[in-house]
């Protein structure tokens, strides 16, 4: 199990639409994800799991990764949530 | 941990907050012990359980109104301390003007409440055993089956909220869906619930999210439910062994519960949510002493028996 603290940088957090767009990349990887936020830790592939933890911009969220990609989906969704749009 | 402050309190028990809003600090409730601080109104503060919610009923009122003028000062000022997460009278008798000034020093919340004092007493331990209980959130959905509640696992996209959905429509209830938030409210009590924000929703792959509450009536979900059985659902490998007989008995642990989980493999075609609809129902068969796989091997010994004696 890989850790990694990141700040979420979009402008309207992990919004409905930004929330679906990085379960989506989350499912392209074999690695078992999780985020974690405020002591809640949900599955990063899981949608509804993800928005009930209503992440905000400018947030501190730790990303999980377990598995054989789990170097590579930690980076990918490193990528997606510090990208500023 | 959720966190609980008197905030909290004032909006499950509809109390009245006495003292300045602006003045008050909402400090965390951290033990769901109570504290009635009658001792203490006698001036014996050595054991006085500061980090507790203390809770003032007639008794401890009507000996605070004995006392001296330099006393009741004294007693007030020494029972609010920066600790306290609130001080609560109940049968909305009036708070003396020395606790409300006492309070408002150190910000401590003072609410009344109409309720008595012991009916105040056992309600907030009950609303704080559970609040304060250790909480994890499982990737899963949370339906009640029959009765029983079934937290129904498995990886992402293997058909979880597409069974839920179908037991829907068959009559039962959903409590969450892709996250459930656990709790050991008693020792070997697992009690789920829906994160707030996505309580009553389901969704499914092609649809997005639905309102289960609004699209099938106020019958089709529940708030909360104790978790009897899990079921894990699996992608059918060709490798493994399914229990053919349900002889054995598996489990999962969660905090230090024990719950009994089945294993179910997903296959194209296989019906699941009767599958989990009849698993529920033979759990409660099992529990009220019915064992239809034990019953038919004891049967089958005792054939074998009878057989091995006519050779």
């Amino acid at each position: 199990m890989i850790e990694k603290k990141v700040t979420v940088k979009r402008k309207s957090g992990l919004q409905a639409r930004p929330a679906a767009l990085f379960v989506q990349e989350a499912n392209k990887f074999n690695a078992d994800i999780f985020i974690a936020m405020d002591g809640k830790n949900v599955n990063a592939k899981s949608i509804m799991g993800l928005m009930s933890l209503a992440v905000s911009a400018d947030k501190e969220i730790t990303l999980k990764a377990d598995g054989a990609d789990a170097e590579e989906a930690l980076a990918a969704l490193t990528a997606f949530v510090e990208r500023d749009e | 941990m959720a966190e609980v402050t008197a905030k909290d309190l004032i909006e499950e028990f509809n109390l009245e907050l006495i003292n300045n809003e602006e003045q008050t600090v909402f400090r965390p409730v951290t033990t769901s012990d109570i504290s009635r601080p009658g001792m203490e109104m006698a001036g014996y503060f050595t054991y006085y359980p500061a980090k507790r919610i203390q809770l003032l009923g007639k008794t401890e009122l009507s000996f605070y109104e004995e006392l001296s003028e330099s006393d009741k000062e004294d007693r007030m000022y020494r029972l609010c301390t920066y600790d306290t997460p609130a001080i609560i009278i109940s049968r909305g008798i009036e708070a003396p003007e020395f606790l409300i000034a006492a309070a408002n020093a150190v910000g401590v919340p003072l609410l009344s409440s109409e309720k008595t004092t012991t009916r105040m007493s056992s309600m907030l331990t009950t609303f704080l055993e559970s609040r304060l209980a250790p909480m994890t959130a499982m990737h899963g959905v949370l339906i009640d089956i029959y009765g029983i509640g079934v937290l129904i696992t498995g990886s992402s996209g293997v058909g979880k909220s597409e069974t839920a959905l179908d037991l829907v429509r068959r009559g039962h209830r959903l409590v969450a869906d892709d996250s459930v938030e656990i709790r050991q409210e008693h020792d070997g009590i697992l009690v789920g619930r829906s994160p707030e924000l996505i309580k009553h929703l389901l969704e499914i792959r092609g649809l997005g999210i639905i309102n289960v509450m609004t699209l099938f009536g106020a019958g089709s979900v529940r708030n909360f439910k104790r978790i009897g059985l899990a079921i894990d659902l699996e992608i059918w490998d060709n490798k493994k062994q399914y229990d053919r007989l349900g002889l054995d008995e598996d489990s999962v642990k969660i905090f230090d519960t024990e719950v009994p989980k089945i294993e179910i493999p997903v296959r194209p075609g296989r019906n699941l949510a009767v599958i989990i609809e009849v698993a529920a129902m033979n759990f409660r068969l099992k529990r009220m002493g019915i064992n239809a796989a034990e019953q038919f091997s004891e049967r089958l010994s005792s054939v074998i028996d009878e057989g091995a004696s006519e050779d």
